[in-house]
C-alpha cells in the first residue's frame, strides 16, 4: 500500500460560531492573490469554501441564499454546488473550491 | 441482490415514463424499476407522429428518452413484450411469452386503443389505425406505392392523418358522419371554415356519410369503400380514426374496477386503483372522477401526483384537468377549449351563457368566446389563434373578465400592453427574433431546446434556456412557442401550481396552513407540508418567511437568512457586488441640510455615482458593503426600502401649496401616507403617488395606490403598475378627508398583505381575486375596513428602521466585516 502525502497549508479563518447558519462570510484576499473567498455554513454545520465569484458573471456567491448543499447566486439565481463549485444543470460552469476543516470549533481553509 | 422495493410499469409510453422521470427527480434510489412495453422502441413523443407523417420531422427527432437514458438510470427495460396477466395476490406479472416478474408496486400505463368500426372488411390488409410508429410507417410506405387514401373520421387524428398523406402525394378523401369537422371541439362555423381551408389544400370531404363496408380487391388488399347509399369510392389504404378507447383489457382480466362509460381503470386522487392500493394507473387508460382524457397535459399532472405518492410524500392530489385542443396542420390555425359552443348547443344548462362572436369569413378568421357570470368558460378560435394561450389561462384561472370584456375579443395585446407579450406574435417571429429581452434568448434557441430536449413545461423552458426566467414579461410568448412547437398545451393548471420544485404545496395551501395550524417557523412549515428538501430553496424560503411575517406579526421572528441579499444587507446589490443606498425622502421632499450630508458622504466614501431615481429620490451607487453602516449613519436619513418587498416611494406633486391648479395639499398627503406605512413588508414592492389635481403630475394612475385630489376630496385608484407591463390603476373609492385616505389605503394594502401571494404585485393580486372582492371587504364593509387598518397599524407599531436599529431589525452586522485569513503551520497529512 502506498501512502498519499498531501501538503496542506491551513489558514485559520474564524470560529464556526462566527459564520451565520445557512449563510456565509467573506474571506478577504487581494486580487493579486486571486480575490475573495466565500466561506459557507449550512444547516448541518458543514462548512464549505469557494472562490467568491459565480461562474456565470462573477456574482459574489457569499451574498446568496444557502440551502441544502447549494447556494443561489444573488445576481441571476444560478445554483452552485457548495461541495464542488459546479453549477447545477442545466447551467454549466465551475468555480474554484478550497479545502476546509473544522477543528475544535475553529474553521481552517487551505488557500493553496 | 438489492433489497429495494420492486416497481413495475406496464406501458413504455408518455404517461408511464413521465411518472418515472418525476419519481427519479424526487426519490432516485427508492425502487428497482422495470418497464414493459409492447412497442420495440424507447419512449417517444406520440403527439409528434403527425409531423413525422407530414415529413416535417423524423422518428429520431421524436424520441424522448433514448436507450441510454434507461441504462443510465438503472432501469430494466423490456420492449417488444406484452404483459398478459397480473396475478395480484402473488404480485406477479406474466408476459405473452411466459416470463414472470415480481413487483411490490405496479403502475399500469397502457394508454388507449384505436376504436375500429365493426364493419365488413375492417380486417383487410391496408386498413390501418393511427396510434404508433408502426402505423405511421405503414402509412408512409403505402404513400410510396398507392394513390388513393381514405380517412374515416374527421376529428383531430383523422385530419392530421389526411394532411400527412396528402403531403406525401396521395389523393385523400375524408369520410365523416357528422355535418361538420371536429364537432367535439368546434362549432359549425369554425368547422366549415376548417373544411374550406383543408379543401384548398386538396383534401376531399364526404360529410354525413356512413360507411357500410370495405371491399377487397384482387390481391386481397382493400380496394374500395362502400357507403350506406351504395356509392363506392376507390381506397388503396383506409385509415380508421374514429376515436379511442382506454386500453383496459388487462386490468379487467385482473379484477380491477373499470368504468363501463367512458371506460378507464378507476383511480382515486392519488392515482391508486380503487381495487388494489399497490397498483397505480396513469394516462389514457385511466378513469378519474368519471373522466377519461385523451391529451397529454392531464397525463403529466397525473404522473406528478403518482410519482409523489410512490415516493411516499403523499400530499399531492390530482383533481382533474381542463384541456384545450390545437390541430397540428401547418398553415391551419385552430384552437378550442372549454364550453366552445355556448348557448348555441341548445342544452338547457347552457341557456345562461353569453357569446361574443367575431366573424370575418373573407379573412378566414372566426372567434367565439363564451362567458358565464363574468368568467370566460369557452373559446373557439379559427384563423387567428395567437391569443389561444391567453384565453386558456383566463379560463383555467376563472378570472373575472368584466373589466376587460369589451376588449377581450381583440386579444391580450390590446389590454394596454407595452411589454412584448402581445406585440410580437410567436408564430410570425423569425428564429433570430428575441423573445426574452432580459436574457437575450431568441425564438430559434427556444424552439430548438423544446424539440431537442423534449421540453414540455414553462418551467423546463425556463431552466434550459433562461427565457422568461427573469422579469416574466415574455411568459405568454414562451407558452405560445411551447404550444406551437411541442404541439399541445402543456402548462399545468396554475391554480394547482406548486410553489417550487421543493414541494407540491401551492402558495395558497401554504398561506392557509400557516394561519390554520399556527405555524411559526420556516422549518415547521416545511415539515408540516412535507417539503422534499431540507431547507427549501431560494424561491420558497423567502415566500414562507414573508407569509409567516405577515400572518403572525410580533410573534414570528424574522429569518434574515431566508431573505434575498438586498433585504439582508438593506441595500441593493449591483452587478459588480457593490451596493446602492436610497434614503427616504418623505414625499420626494428634501432639505439643504440633507443634501449637504449626502454630498459629504459621497466625498468621504468616494461614492462613484449619484443619481435621481424614477421614484423622486436620490440613489448613491457603488457603495462598498463594508461602508454601508457608516454611510447610513453619516447621511442620517431613514431607510428608503428601495431594496425590499416593502413600501418604496410615495411620489407627490407640489399641490395646492404652490401650484396654481392645486385643489389639495398633495405633498402633505403623500408625506402622511409614507410616514404611516413605511417599514411595511408586503408580497411585492408597493408604491403610492398623490397628485393635487386631475392633471396628475405625480403619475398616480400607475401606482399600487394612486390618490388624486379633487375640489370635493380625494379619489383613490388601486392596482396600477408602471413596470414590466403598464397597467392603469382602477377607480376604487372617493373620500372626503385625509384621514379617510389613510384608512382606505391602509385597509386595502393590509388585505393585499394578507391575501397576496409572494411576488404578486397588487395588479396581479386583483386580477386573481377580482376588484369587487377588494371593494366589498374595504369599501362596503366599514367594520372590516377598520379592522384591516388596525391590523396594519398593529403590525407596524414599533417596527425598527433597519439602518439604525440593527438588533431589533435582526441585521447580522458581521456581514459588513470581512475576515482576514491567518496563516497557521503547514501540516502534512498522510
Ligand atoms: C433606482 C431605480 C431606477 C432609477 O435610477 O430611477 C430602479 C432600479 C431598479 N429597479 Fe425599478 N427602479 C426605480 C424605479 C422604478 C419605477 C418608477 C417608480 O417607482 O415610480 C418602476 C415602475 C413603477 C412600478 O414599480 O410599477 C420600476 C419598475 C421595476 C420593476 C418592474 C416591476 C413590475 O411589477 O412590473 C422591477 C423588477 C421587479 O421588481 O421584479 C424593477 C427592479 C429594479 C431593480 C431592483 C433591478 C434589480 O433587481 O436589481 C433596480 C435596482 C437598482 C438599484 O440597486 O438601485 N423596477 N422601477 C428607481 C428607484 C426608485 C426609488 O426611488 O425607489
Ligand atoms: C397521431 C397522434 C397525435 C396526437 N396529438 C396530440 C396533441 O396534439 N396533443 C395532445 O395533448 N395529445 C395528442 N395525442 C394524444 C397523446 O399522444 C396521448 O394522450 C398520450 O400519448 C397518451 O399517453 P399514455 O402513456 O397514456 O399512452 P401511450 O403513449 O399510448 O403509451 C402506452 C404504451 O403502453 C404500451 N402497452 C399497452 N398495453 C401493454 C401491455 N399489456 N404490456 C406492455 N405494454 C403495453 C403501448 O404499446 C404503448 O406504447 C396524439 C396522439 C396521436 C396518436
Ligand atoms: S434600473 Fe430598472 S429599467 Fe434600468 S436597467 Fe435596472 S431594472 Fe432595468
Ligand atoms: S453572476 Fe451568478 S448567476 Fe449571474
Amino acid at each position: 500500500m502506498s501512502a498519499i502525502v498531501t501538503e496542506m497549508s491551513w489558514r485559520f479563518a474564524c470560529k464556526l460560531d462566527e459564520l451565520p447558519v445557512l449563510g456565509a462570510r467573506v474571506l478577504e484576499r487581494s486580487d493579486a492573490d486571486g480575490g475573495n473567498v466565500a466561506v459557507f455554513r449550512n444547516s448541518e454545520d458543514v462548512v464549505f469554501a469557494l472562490l467568491d465569484k459565480c461562474p456565470h458573471k462573477g456574482g459574489p456567491l457569499s451574498q446568496g441564499i444557502v440551502f441544502g448543499e447549494r447556494v443561489a447566486c444573488p445576481l441571476h439565481n444560478w445554483s452552485i454546488e457548495l461541495k464542488s463549485g459546479e453549477a447545477v444543470a442545466p447551467d454549466v460552469g465551475c468555480t474554484k473550491r478550497f479545502p476546509v476543516k473544522v477543528d475544535g470549533g475553529e474553521v481552517f481553509v487551505d488557500l493553496g | 441482490m438489492s433489497n429495494k422495493q420492486k416497481l413495475a410499469v406496464i406501458g413504455n409510453g408518455m404517461a408511464g415514463i413521465r411518472t418515472i422521470e418525476e419519481l427519479l427527480k424526487i426519490a432516485p434510489d427508492k425502487y428497482e424499476i422495470t418497464v414493459f412495453g409492447t412497442e420495440p422502441h424507447p419512449n417517444y413523443n406520440r403527439i409528434l407522429l403527425s409531423p413525422v407523417l407530414a415529413g416535417e420531422q423524423t422518428i429520431k427527432d421524436i424520441v424522448l428518452n433514448d436507450w441510454d437514458w434507461y441504462t443510465d438510470n438503472g432501469i430494466n427495460l423490456i420492449t417488444g413484450k406484452t404483459i398478459t396477466e397480473i396475478h395480484r395476490t402473488r404480485r406477479e406479472l406474466t408476459t405473452g411469452s411466459g416470463e414472470k416478474y415480481q413487483y411490490d408496486r405496479l403502475v399500469i400505463a397502457t394508454g388507449s386503443n384505436p376504436f375500429i368500426l365493426p364493419i365488413e372488411g375492417k380486417g383487410l390488409p391496408g386498413v390501418i389505425s393511427y396510434r404508433d410508429i408502426a402505423d405511421t410507417e405503414a402509412m408512409i410506405d403505402a404513400a410510396k406505392i398507392y394513390k388513393n387514401a381514405v380517412v374515416i373520421g374527421g376529428g383531430l387524428l383523422g385530419l392530421e392523418a389526411a394532411n400527412g398523406l396528402k403531403l406525401r402525394g396521395m389523393d385523400v378523401t375524408v369520410v365523416h358522419v357528422m355535418p361538420w369537422l371536429m364537432e367535439r371541439q368546434l362549432d359549425e362555423k369554425a368547422g366549415k371554415l376548417l373544411q374550406a381551408s383543408l379543401e384548398a389544400k386538396g383534401i376531399r370531404f364526404m360529410m354525413q356519410a356512413q360507411t357500410e363496408a370495405l371491399i377487397a380487391g384482387e390481391s386481397g388488399r382493400v380496394a374500395a369503400l362502400r357507403f350506406k347509399t351504395g356509392e363506392q369510392i376507390p381506397a388503396d389504404i383506409v385509415v380508421m380514426a374514429v376515436g379511442i378507447r382506454p386500453n383496459t383489457a388487462l386490468a379487467e382480466k385482473s379484477g380491477l374496477q373499470v368504468s363501463p362509460r367512458p371506460g378507464g381503470i378507476v383511480v382515486n386522487d392519488t392515482m391508486q386503483t380503487l381495487t388494489d392500493a399497490r397498483i397505480y394507473s396513469v394516462g389514457e387508460c385511466v378513469n378519474h372522477r368519471g373522466m377519461a382524457y385523451g391529451l397529454v397535459a392531464p397525463l403529466f399532472e397525473m404522473a406528478k401526483v403518482c410519482a409523489n405518492h410512490l415516493a411516499e410524500y403523499g400530499i399531492g392530489r390530482y383533481v382533474g384537468s381542463v384541456t384545450s385542443t390545437k390541430l397540428k396542420v401547418t398553415g391551419v390555425d385552430l384552437f378550442s377549449a372549454g364550453n366552445f359552443q355556448g348557448a348555441a348547443s341548445g342544452r338547457p344548462e347552457d341557456a345562461g351563457l353569453e357569446d361574443i362572436i367575431l366573424s370575418d369569413p373573407m379573412g378566414g378568421v372566426y372567434k367565439r368566446l363564451v362567458i358565464k357570470d363574468n368568467k370566460l368558460v369557452g373559446a373557439c378560435l379559427y384563423g387567428d389563434t395567437v391569443d389561444g394561450s391567453w384565453y386558456f389561462k383566463l379560463l383555467r384561472e376563472g378570472k373575472n373578465v368584466a373589466e376587460i370584456r369589451d376588449q377581450l375579443m381583440f386579444g391580450e395585446s390590446n389590454i394596454g400592453d407595452v411589454g412584448h407579450e402581445g406585440n410580437t406574435r410567436a408564430v410570425t417571429m423569425k428564429d433570430t427574433d428575441e423573445v426574452c429581452g432580459c436574457n437575450g434568448v431568441c425564438k430559434g434557441t427556444i424552439t430548438k431546446a423544446i424539440k431537442e430536449k423534449g421540453l414540455f413545461t414553462l418551467d423546463e423552458v425556463r431552466k434550459h434556456t433562461k427565457a422568461s426566467s427573469s422579469c416574466g414579461s415574455c411568459t405568454g410568448l414562451v407558452e405560445q412557442l411551447l404550444m406551437f412547437t411541442a404541439g399541445g398545451d402543456y402548462s399545468a393548471t396554475p391554480k394547482m401550481k406548486p410553489m417550487c420544485a421543493c414541494t407540491d404545496s401551492t402558495h395558497q395551501n401554504t398561506r392557509d396552513a400557516i394561519r390554520e395550524q399556527k405555524l411559526l417557523s420556516v422549518p415547521e412549515v416545511m415539515k408540516t407540508l412535507g417539503w422534499r428538501t431540507t431547507n427549501g430553496c431560494s424561491s420558497c424560503r423567502p415566500a414562507i418567511n414573508y407569509y409567516l411575517l405577515s400572518t403572525w406579526p410580533k410573534e414570528y421572528v424574522d429569518d434574515p437568512q431566508s431573505r434575498y441579499i438586498n433585504e439582508r444587507a438593506h441595500a441593493n446589490i449591483q452587478k459588480d457586488g457593490t451596493f446602492s443606498v436610497i434614503p427616504r425622502m418623505w414625499g420626494g421632499e428634501t432639505t439643504a441640510d440633507e443634501l449637504r450630508r449626502i454630498a459629504n458622504a459621497v466625498d468621504k466614501y468616494k461614492i462613484p455615482t449619484v443619481k435621481v431615481t424614477g421614484g423622486q429620490r436620490i440613489d448613491l451607487l457603488g457603495v462598498k458593503k463594508e461602508d454601508l453602516p457608516a454611510v447610513w449613519k453619516d447621511i442620517g436619513m431613514p431607510s428608503g426600502h428601495a431594496y425590499a418587498k416593502a413600501l418604496r416611494t410615495v411620489k407627490t406633486c407640489v399641490g395646492s401649496e404652490w401650484c396654481r391648479f392645486g385643489t389639495q395639499d398633495s405633498t402633505q398627503m403623500g408625506k402622511d401616507m409614507e410616514r404611516a406605512m413605511w417599514k411595511m413588508y408586503a408580497p411585492h414592492k408597493v408604491k403610492f403617488a398623490v397628485s393635487g389635481c386631475p392633471r396628475n403630475c405625480a403619475e398616480a394612475g400607475i401606482k399600487d395606490v394612486g390618490v388624486i385630489g379633487v375640489d370635493s376630496g380625494w379619489e383613490l385608484y388601486v392596482g396600477g403598475n408602471g413596470g414590466i407591463k403598464t397597467e392603469v390603476a382602477q377607480f376604487f373609492v372617493k373620500v372626503k378627508t385625509s384621514e379617510e385616505v389613510l384608512e382606505y389605503t391602509g385597509a386595502f394594502i393590509q388585505l393585499y398583505r394578507e391575501e397576496g401571494w409572494y411576488l404578486e404585485r397588487t395588479v396581479h393580486y386583483l386580477a386573481r381575486v377580482g376588484l369587487d372582492n377588494a371593494k366589498q371587504k374595504v369599501v362596503e364593509d366599514a367594520a372590516n375596513r377598520k379592522a384591516l387598518w388596525e391590523r396594519l397599524q398593529f403590525a407596524l407599531d414599533g417596527e425598527p428602521d433597519p439602518w439604525f436599529e440593527f438588533e431589533k431589525a435582526r441585521v447580522d452586522t458581521r456581514q459588513f466585516i470581512p475576515i482576514k485569513p491567518i496563516a497557521t503551520d503547514t501540516v502534512a497529512t498522510v
